[in-house]
């Protein structure tokens, strides 16, 4: 049952139905579709009997903002005295001692969390076929790739596993899987969602996020989990406002931007032509559209892998086999017990990763990289800021490719990094953006088109993505 | 600027990793393709742009320094692979390199 969270709360306020029908619903489709391999935990007793609490709430009329939406939440963020696997054998046994500040909130709100999803391994990947659990498979063709490294968060959505889902988005890892499997994702400002709880994978981009089947919902998430936490001092101190206030307003007279650089001969043309008859609509509507610059968009994807990597090398230096995680039983001393339990406890993407970041900060090559790369990052993030002088919003494709077949880009990581192309950008200017369904193409697999916002520009963003999903032509 | 087997051996260390030989030796094409592909930014003039490390151009974020309660020692240990009632426990730290 793939519904919005709006037809659920009227039907539960109209007394059709309950929280503890709905959750049970989901619960039944996740059992049904466990050759999919979304979920990596399914919390049944605690969602059904959350459920329950919440229908009373519902009857005394105490119900908080999100009362009846099911949660699925990626399993790199914490829920107390519940395992956060990442993906990894690293952690595979490891207990959270805290909820992240979004689960707290979510809590609070009275959403029903149902379990966790599966990802790539901390996070790191394209297609969510680097979980030591397994690969996740796309709903529609099996052998295809449901996009990553949120790809757990965006099939349970898809397929009405939940109503919503939490991911993180560290260079795409919302909008690219959301692209895939034909769902809203969100990647919020850096800094607008408290990072409190979620696992470190390059804490200078990471943020968290929702995944829904509508704009509204995913607005209605962001109200929720958004805002300063004392816990997460890069949180921003920007007051939240009210996400749905201007969400159906005019769009008239807005200034869209494509940028050229996003519309080179490595772009599918089916998608080309998806976000042709976007333009469209928006033209029709009163949207000036135009065309604009990024001429440092081509150095993205070299920028960001060097970055994250560096910071990822750094990050994950905590697993050490001593205090948690995965320990060797082959140690015979301590730098064994380290050398060991890292190399049979991280995966080979995760690995090859921390040899690249630990490479860009060796001494030598620290200048040449790690120095040259966040140089880069601040002409992008600039030329971001400049450009939104002259027009309100951007819209691109979300990713060159629709979903591609599992295994064909294993073989070759700088291929598979390369399919970021038009999402990394997004997180090394810190601006949030949106992945929105625009049809499929002639295999039957959803495109996604992305708009790009000025940081904290979420009302605007969620504005035009509203108008655009709602006058769908394709 | 070309990354060799002995360099990837040396990285490894660093990292606290180890590979195979045969992994050394696929590590060591894959490194230098991608770093190859990173070269490009060469291309960028950035004498005179100052490296940007945070997006927000935040700068540090003080509070006020009390107290607040903790994990206690239990819940610290809890995900020990091997513990005491009060430590973690580790192989011999002595007359290692």
């Amino acid at each position: 049952m793939v519904q919005t969270y709006d037809r659920l709360r009227t039907a539960l306020e109209q007394g059709t139905t309950t929280c503890e029908a709905i959750t049970q619903n989901y619960l039944s489709t996740i059992y049904e579709k466990q050759h999919l391999n979304a979920f990596l935990a399914v919390y049944e007793d605690y969602a059904l009997n959350t459920a329950r609490s919440i229908d009373e709430k519902m009857k005394r009329g105490t119900a908080g903002p999100l009362a009846g939406m099911v949660v699925a939440v990626k399993d790199n963020i914490c829920i107390k005295d519940r395992t956060v696997t990442c993906g990894s054998r690293m952690l595979e046994h490891f207990v959270s001692l805290y909820d992240a500040t979004v689960i707290q909130k979510l809590k609070d709100a009275d959403a029903i969390i149902i379990g966790k999803t599966n990802l790539d391994e901390f996070a790191m990947g394209s297609s969510s076929e680097n979980s030591a659990f397994g690969r996740v498979k796309h709903p529609l063709k099996n052998e295809y790739v449901p996009g990553g490294s949120s790809g757990g968060s965006a099939v349970a959505v898809a397929t009405g596993m939940s109503t919503t889902a939490l991911g993180s988005d560290t260079g795409g890892s919302i909008r690219q899987p959301a692209a895939f499997c034909g769902v809203v994702g969100l990647k919020p400002t850096y800094g607008r969602v408290s990072r409190f709880g979620l696992v470190a994978y390059a804490s200078s981009f990471d943020v968290i996020g929702p995944l829904g089947n509508c704009v509204i919902d995913v607005a209605r998430v962001l109200q929720v989990i958004a805002g300063h936490d004392e816990k997460d001092s890069t949180s921003a101190y920007v007051p939240v406002p009210e996400y749905l206030i201007d969400i159906h307003k005019d769009i008239t007279g807005l200034r869209v931007g494509l940028p050229k650089e996003y519309f080179d001969e490595s772009l599918n043309s089916e998608i080309r032509s998806a976000i042709e008859s976007a333009v469209n609509v928006l033209e029709r509507n009163g949207v000036i559209v135009q065309e604009v610059s990024l001429p440092h968009t081509k150095y993205a994807i070299a920028t960001y892998y060097i970055l994250v990597t560096a910071e990822a090398s750094s990050n994950l230096a905590r697993y050490d086999g001593a205090r948690y995680g995965y320990r060797s039983q082959n140690a015979t001393d301590l730098y064994s017990l380290y050398v060991k339990s890292r190399s049979e406890g991280f995966g080979e993407e995760v690995k090859r990763r921390i040899m690249l970041g630990t490479y860009v900060l060796s001494a030598g090559y620290y200048d040449a990289y790690y120095r040259k790369g966040q140089k880069v990052r601040r002409l992008i993030r600039d030329e971001f800021q400049q450009v939104f002088q002259e027009i309100d919003c951007l819209l691109t494709p979300t990713s060159p490719t629709t979903a591609f077949k599992a295994g064909e880009k294993l073989k070759n990581p700088l291929e598979m990094y390369l399919s970021d192309i038009y999402t990394t950008s997004a997180n090394l200017a810190g601006i949030p953006g949106i992945s929105i369904p625009w049809g499929v193409d002639t295999n039957g697999m959803p495109i996604g088109v992305q708009l790009l916002a000025p940081q904290f520009g979420e009302p605007l963003l969620l504005r035009i993505a509203h108008f655009l999903e709602s006058h769908r032509t394709m | 600027m070309s990354v060799t087997l002995k360099d990837v051996e040396y990285i490894a260390e660093l990292a606290r990793l180890e590979f195979s030989d045969e992994e050394k030796k696929m590590l060591t094409s894959e490194l230098n393709q991608i770093l190859e592909y990173m070269e490009q930014l060469n291309q960028v003039k950035t004498d005179t742009i100052e490296p940007l490390s945070h997006v927000l151009d935040l700068s540090n974020v003080f509070r006020e320094d009390l107290v607040q309660p903790g994990i206690s020692t239990e819940e610290a240990l809890k995900n020990a692979p091997s513990a005491t009632e009060e430590f973690f426990r580790v192989p011999k730290v002595l007359g290692e390199k």
